[in-house]
């Protein structure tokens, strides 16, 4: 009885998880191209050229969970060791979308860039003991921002080209 | 207030230090949520009740950060850093933290 537990459960993990996964790949593929013309840097100090933007904090996350296949999945990878695939795409699906988030979050702002990016990777595990249960990723950077009369230098010049 | 988490202000030139600023908040979710999320541990999934509770104490503590910064007679938090850390099962601990300055235009 136990057994027909697991493996409907198992089952169902691997048919959820990985519609789930695919589906939210495809999603991050859409967007990541929608967004590939805000630059996002890691680096400390922004070049001269950003050198009198307004700047503002911006920040995206995201709490993904693990569905029951992964969990078994990495449970097994952890007797052989090696890489555990199954929470690798989890960590990447996490990140690249709280990349996006912060990236719609500049967007709104009217960002230019993004520099110093940094990352902050917890878990959340309520039921899962030792197990991973589910990870939240923060990203934050600062957005610079073109001044006032930056944009209004920028609407003139594109009616003097047009 | 301008938040940053640059240690410089482009445009800016930074007259006073006033020394660290901080916030911090404790949030516990509900046990409705949490069964919830159980079961998306078996279906795998954002889980979007955290998301926001997560990103509701982060404003919450930001704001106490920005309170401190104000009483201090700041116009600006530069390089501020966040801190999650999970200290009981179903509570987790945000901090915020950074340097309360005085900026001024160059």
């Amino acid at each position: 009885m136990e057994l027909i537990v697991f493996l409907v459960l198992l089952a169902l993990g691997y048919f959820f998880g990985r519609m789930a996964e695919s589906r939210h790949y495809r999603r991050i593929h859409k967007r990541e191209k929608a967004y590939r013309r805000l630059l996002v840097m890691p680096q400390r100090i922004p070049p001269i050229d950003f050198a009198r933007h307004d700047s503002t904090l911006v920040m995206g996350s995201v709490v993904i969970s693990v569905d029951y296949f992964k969990t078994v999945a990495a449970g097994l990878r952890t007797l052989f060791g090696g890489r555990v695939g199954a929470y690798e795409t989890l960590l990447d699906r996490a990140r690249r979308e709280a990349v996006l988030r912060m990236q719609e979050d500049a967007k709104r702002h009217g960002a230019d860039a993004i520099y110093n990016l940094k990352f902050e990777t917890s878990r959340i595990s309520q039921n899962a003991g030792n197990a991973l249960g589910s990870v939240e990723v923060l990203a934050y950077g600062t957005a610079l921002l073109p001044t006032p009369d930056m944009r209004a230098e920028r609407i003139a010049n594109a009616e003097r080209t047009a | 207030m301008l938040i940053s988490n640059m240690e410089v202000v482009p445009g800016k030139k930074i007259v006073r230090h006033l020394g660290l600023v901080q916030g911090s908040t404790v949030r516990a979710k509900h046990a409705g949520r949490d069964i919830m999320a159980g079961l998306k541990n078996i279906f795998g999934g954002e889980l979007k009740g955290y998301t926001e509770l997560l990103h509701d104490s982060r404003e919450e503590s930001m704001e106490r950060l920005q309170r401190q910064a104000e009483a201090l007679g700041a116009n600006a938090v530069i390089n501020v850093r966040f801190s999650t850390s999970s200290i009981a099962a179903g509570a987790s601990e945000i901090f915020v933290y950074g340097t309360a300055v005085v900026v001024e235009d160059r």
